[in-house]
């Protein structure tokens, strides 16, 4: 690894005294450099080993998987992948993965369009009441779900919508989700306005100058949107608990749970496999489009 | 321009009409229900503040459950925040390979919610599993992780403090946009790295430790895929029953609606009065850029 210590004040060549101290300090810079990177390292290993590990126990054998800390199995298997996949259920781990598209996708989509929407009103128009409905946005980004999951039940249970795919997407559509919401009007009102007063001029209303201005500019804010919804989509256990009772809708966090409960006593490698398995989505895109979180987080900021 | 003044409304009309239908009348109707005995086939029926006094009152599930929750959050929130904190002040620094250290600690909180990760941190704490080895590799005895009240919550604490690295992301972003020159200045004073750190690097940051610090409460008097997931049952003698997963039994196990909304609703009150007590104080140890106060 090459150290790169940061460069030591402009001081006078001439001076002896100066020299030597900058030699020092130059020695001491290096030192700690590398106590950082020893740090960051070892943070780093213990941070990521359980990972590393789950990956290489996916592919041990049951007997093997609580009596070595390795991570590279000593006979390779793919048994819990195949049987892990096959389930104790009628269904394989195919359809689970399906069902969970038939939630993140609209849900994605309906986040995306409504913040877009909503973002700009709030970031680009003047009206009445334009304060308290902002105030309410930040309140709800604070509000806990907690309080209002009872009687939303109770009012999906009223429309017909429970063992349907449609509690779990539906308030994200009406730009439920208000920490998206307020990570675009950030995002919005940091971009310059002049293209969209040029295009007003030109005669476009302000839906044309929405859609051909303002969404080509905000196309890697909706992609941070996008991908974080994607992810909490995927890690969603509590909703699809409360709203999905048949296991032929069940999404991979209740069917992994589901797995847990029916194979643990003895057929671990098949849990760690089909866990490997529900990660992967999540890890590919997350390696694919990491830039996008890292700039969401530090726009937004974000809760996680 | 030379649009209705009203034009705005129509660009937020997702958004008032979803206010309304599923948070500010689910809002309502849920004080309204914590007062009430509904037990969804019957019409709720007004009991006033009994659901209340039977909660402090005889429910000692509820008065462990709360403590227990209490504990989590004291401890989980600020060890989170101080490791964030930790690894960020090392990551500012002119290092190769920031950007690769960055994403590995970034990992965590990207899949630390799910199932799956739940699933591996009952394995690598298991009497057998993966840290038990860890400690018999270097000669210590293990340890019932697990199995042993004391320790039960601690280990949901750890699988949190594990996804530090969004907080970090935010820590590092605000650190990084210091202006140098303060440094410079704090190094003509005479002023050691500790002493900068303390008096020039810290206060500059409140901000974001504000923000961090009311977002990770309110997160973590929420959890609830980790202890369900990792105990079935809340854990031995209940040590890791966070509230949430007790209105989660009420709520949808025995569809005691209007005494689980009770138990929301103290834990709302509970979350609101120390984010309310959090942006009181702040007034006096956040500070603020020209001393804009917002």
């Amino acid at each position: 690894m090459s150290a790169m210590p940061s460069a030591p004040p402009v001081l006078d060549d001439d001076d002896a005294d100066m020299r030597a101290y900058v030699a020092s300090e130059k020695r001491r810079e290096r030192l700690s450099a590398m106590l950082r990177y020893t740090a960051l390292f070892a943070v780093g290993l213990i941070m990521l080993y359980p990972l590393i590990w789950l990956v290489g126990a996916s592919f041990k054998t049951n007997s093997e998987i609580f009596t070595s800390p390795g991570f590279l199995p000593a006979e390779p298997t793919l048994d819990g992948y195949v049987k892990g996949w096959q389930t104790s259920t009628p269904y394989n781990f195919g359809r689970f993965f399906w069902n969970t598209f038939l939630i993140v996708a609209p849900k994605v989509i309906g986040t995306v369009i409504s913040c877009t929407l909503v973002a700009y009103g709030f970031a680009r128009f003047d009206f009445p009441g334009k304060k308290l409905l902002f105030s309410l946005l930040i309140g709800t980004l604070l509000l806990p779900n907690v309080v209002t999951r009872i009687p939303q039940y109770i009012l999906f249970r009223d429309f017909g919508w429970l063992d349907t795919y449609l509690p779990l997407w539906v308030p994200s559509a009406f730009a439920g989700d208000a920490f998206f919401v307020f990570m675009v009007v950030q995002f919005l009102r940091a971009l310059p306005r002049d293209m969209e007063e040029a295009a007003r001029v030109d005669g476009a209303n302000s839906f044309q100058t929405l859609i051909f201005i303002v969404v080509p500019m905000l196309v890697p804010a909706l992609i941070s949107v996008a991908l974080f919804q994607f992810m909490w989509t995927m890690n969603d256990f509590l909703g699809p608990l409360i709203y999905i009772s048949s296991v032929e809708k069940f999404p991979v966090s209740l069917a992994l749970k589901l797995s847990i409960d029916t194979t643990e006593a003895f057929e671990w490698n098949r849990i760690l496999a089909m866990s490997v398995a529900t990660l992967t989505p999540a890890l590919v895109v997350f390696f694919l489009a990491q830039k996008y979180f890292i700039e969401g987080i530090s726009v937004g900021g974000v809760k996680g | 321009m030379g649009h209705s003044r009203y034009l705005g409304l129509l660009y937020l009309a997702p958004y008032i009409i979803g206010l309304l239908v599923f948070t500010a009348l689910p809002f309502l109707a849920s004080l309204y229900l914590s007062f009430t005995d509904y037990g969804l086939m019957n019409a709720p029926a007004w009991v006033g503040a009994d659901n209340y006094l039977h909660l402090f009152t005889r429910d000692r599930t509820f008065m462990r459950s709360l403590s227990v929750t209490l504990i989590y959050v004291a401890t989980t929130v600020p060890l989170k925040l101080a490791f964030a904190l930790f690894i960020a002040a090392i990551l500012n620094y002119k290092l190769s390979f920031i950007n690769f250290f960055r994403t590995a600690y970034y990992v965590p909180s990207i899949l630390g919610g799910s199932v799956a990760i739940a699933v591996l941190w009952r394995y690598i704490f298991a009497e057998a599993g993966l840290v038990n080895m860890a400690l018999f590799a270097v000669g210590l005895d293990p340890v019932n992780w697990l199995g042993d009240p004391d320790l039960a919550l601690f280990t949901i604490t750890l699988l949190r403090v594990w996804q530090f690295g969004s907080a970090m992301v935010i820590f590092l972003a605000a650190l990084q946009s210091i202006d140098k020159s303060l440094y410079e200045a704090a190094a003509i004073d005479g002023a050691g790295k500790a002493t900068t750190f303390i008096f020039v690097t810290l206060p500059l940051i409140t901000p974001v430790i504000f923000f961090n610090l009311v977002m990770q409460m309110v997160q973590a008097f929420q959890e609830f895929n980790g202890p369900y997931i990792i105990f079935n049952n809340g854990g031995p003698l209940k040590a890791a029953y966070l509230l949430p997963l007790y209105i989660y039994e009420e709520a949808f196990k025995k569809f005691e609606m209007g005494y689980a909304s009770a138990i929301a609703w103290v834990l709302f009150v509970i979350i609101m009065v120390l984010t309310v007590v959090a942006f009181v104080t702040s007034r006096k140890w956040v500070y603020y850029a020209g001393d804009k106060r917002s």
